[in-house]
């Protein structure tokens, strides 16, 4: 039994008394909210210049309206809002992980609720917020009216020393990458080193989790492909409004919680549906997630944040 | 684990033991194949959604599928089935069933706000 064996052990019975629901990936790595915790055990490892922490938010659908499944659909994006403005260490970045509001038929619709929320997020306190379409968003018109609004729907950055890349999977409402961002994921690529920490950001599984439920990207596995060489790869993505944790290969794929209504497991029942609100339990399988991102050790920890009144 | 080829395997075996693959292309109807039409619009398939389609084990069959509004998509993961229906042109789906059963299939391709109700039953008989 080696030294980091015993401090892994202790380190994951702190996760358990802590808060939340915490997915650890990589070695050596201490959630925030455990911080406290590690150090008076003597186990907190001196905190990197480069570590930081990001806040996905998913799947606010602004526009969704029906009271069977959230009575307060209308509030519920400034709900998430005031939530992170309300956090005592403000994220280094805020990234919408698409649906940030809910089809509509209408062009002009679509563009009165883009608005409508760009001028709730415009509240946030983070200096840095990024976006991302949905299918909601994108799928009708190519992403004509997001991008009149939010600009690419594909892009990359680079943050502390991780790749940050985003990929659109929606603007084709076939729910593909298509060929010409397949080629530019695939340049894009090519410029980081094979170790370099690589996150990804997108809207529906790059996998087939589910394709009779949409819950897939048609051409997803050639994504997948050019990724797997890349050693330090994480897929952050939302669309199917629950928390779930898949590995392809040794990449490892985070889905999100939506802010406005959750969805089934997938195949847990015949047909996907909005799950009905709980009077009971308010806000019941709705949340947010934080992301604790080290850098110098290509790891990230991910704590999920319930959606509260 | 790889998913895509678990599914495309999966797919294999499926349209495998129903006699398939479906295909779809621009080739008409065959002799000796029966021709069902079929119309998607938004949000539903006629037939399909409301009255099944019904088709008969063993007899081969073409559906002529075109749209009325926008693009829809036509899947079926048991049958083997996913093509793209494209405005302005008949999209044919040839099948040749050998199994009995009821089979769902669904639009694939987002239309819009009932996109996610947009489905459909075969029947094989």
């Amino acid at each position: 039994m080696t030294k980091n064996d015993v401090d892994r052990r202790k380190f994951l019975k702190l996760v358990g008394l802590g808060g939340g629901v915490v997915f650890a990936s990589g070695l050596g790595i201490y959630p925030r909210i455990a911080k406290a915790a590690a150090n008076s055990a003597g186990l907190l490892r001196t905190q990197a210049d480069s570590d930081f922490y990001f806040v996905q938010l998913s799947d606010t659908h602004l526009g969704f309206n029906n009271p069977l499944v959230n009575p307060n659909s209308d509030k519920t994006l400034q709900l998430a809002v005031d939530a992170v403005n309300g956090l005592d260490d403000q994220p280094d970045f805020i990234m919408f992980t698409g649906d940030l509001t809910d089809i509509t038929d209408d062009d002009q619709e679509r563009r009165k609720r883009l608005a409508a929320f760009q001028a709730i997020v415009k509240n946030l306190k983070c200096p840095m917020v990024k976006f991302m379409p949905g299918e909601h968003d994108a799928s009708l018109d190519n992403g004509a009216a997001y991008k009149e609004f939010f600009g690419d729907t594909f892009y990359t950055f680079d943050y502390k020393g991780i790749h940050f890349v985003v990929v659109d999977n929606v603007s084709d409402p076939t729910g593909s990458i298509g060929t010409a961002q397949l080629a530019w994921l695939k340049t894009t690529l090519s410029k980081f080193g094979t170790n370099d920490p690589i996150v990804v950001f997108t809207h529906r599984p790059l996998f087939p989790l589910n394709p009779n439920w949409d819950w897939w990207t048609k051409d997803g596995q050639q994504a997948i492909d050019l990724l797997m060489p890349y050693t330090n790869v994480s897929v952050f993505y939302g669309h199917i409004h629950q928390n779930l944790t898949v590995a392809t290969g040794h990449i490892q794929h985070y889905s999100a919680r939506s802010t406005m209504f959750a969805l089934p497991v997938s195949g847990s029942v015949p047909t996907k549906k909005q799950i009905p609100w709980d009077p009971a339990h308010p806000y019941a399988g709705l949340g947010y997630r934080e992301v604790t991102a080290m850098p110098d050790d290509a790891s990230y920890t991910n704590q999920e944040f319930p959606l509260q009144s | 684990m790889q998913y895509s080829k678990i599914f495309s395997a999966a797919l294999f075996l499926t349209s495998s033991a129903l006699a398939l693959p479906a295909f779809a292309n621009s080739t008409p109807p065959q002799p000796g194949e029966v021709v069902i039409q079929v119309v998607a619009k938004q949000f539903d398939f006629t037939p399909g959604s409301e009255t099944p389609i019904t088709l008969k084990k063993g007899q081969p069959v073409v559906l002529a599928v075109t749209t009325q509004d926008r693009k829809h998509g036509f899947f079926s993961e048991e049958l083997g089935i996913d093509e793209v229906i494209t405005p302005g042109q008949v999209n044919y789906i040839h099948l040749n069933p050998t199994q009995v059963g009821t089979f769902t299939f669904h639009c694939s391709v987002f239309c819009g706000s009932g996109h996610d109700g947009m489905q459909g039953t075969i029947i094989i008989q």
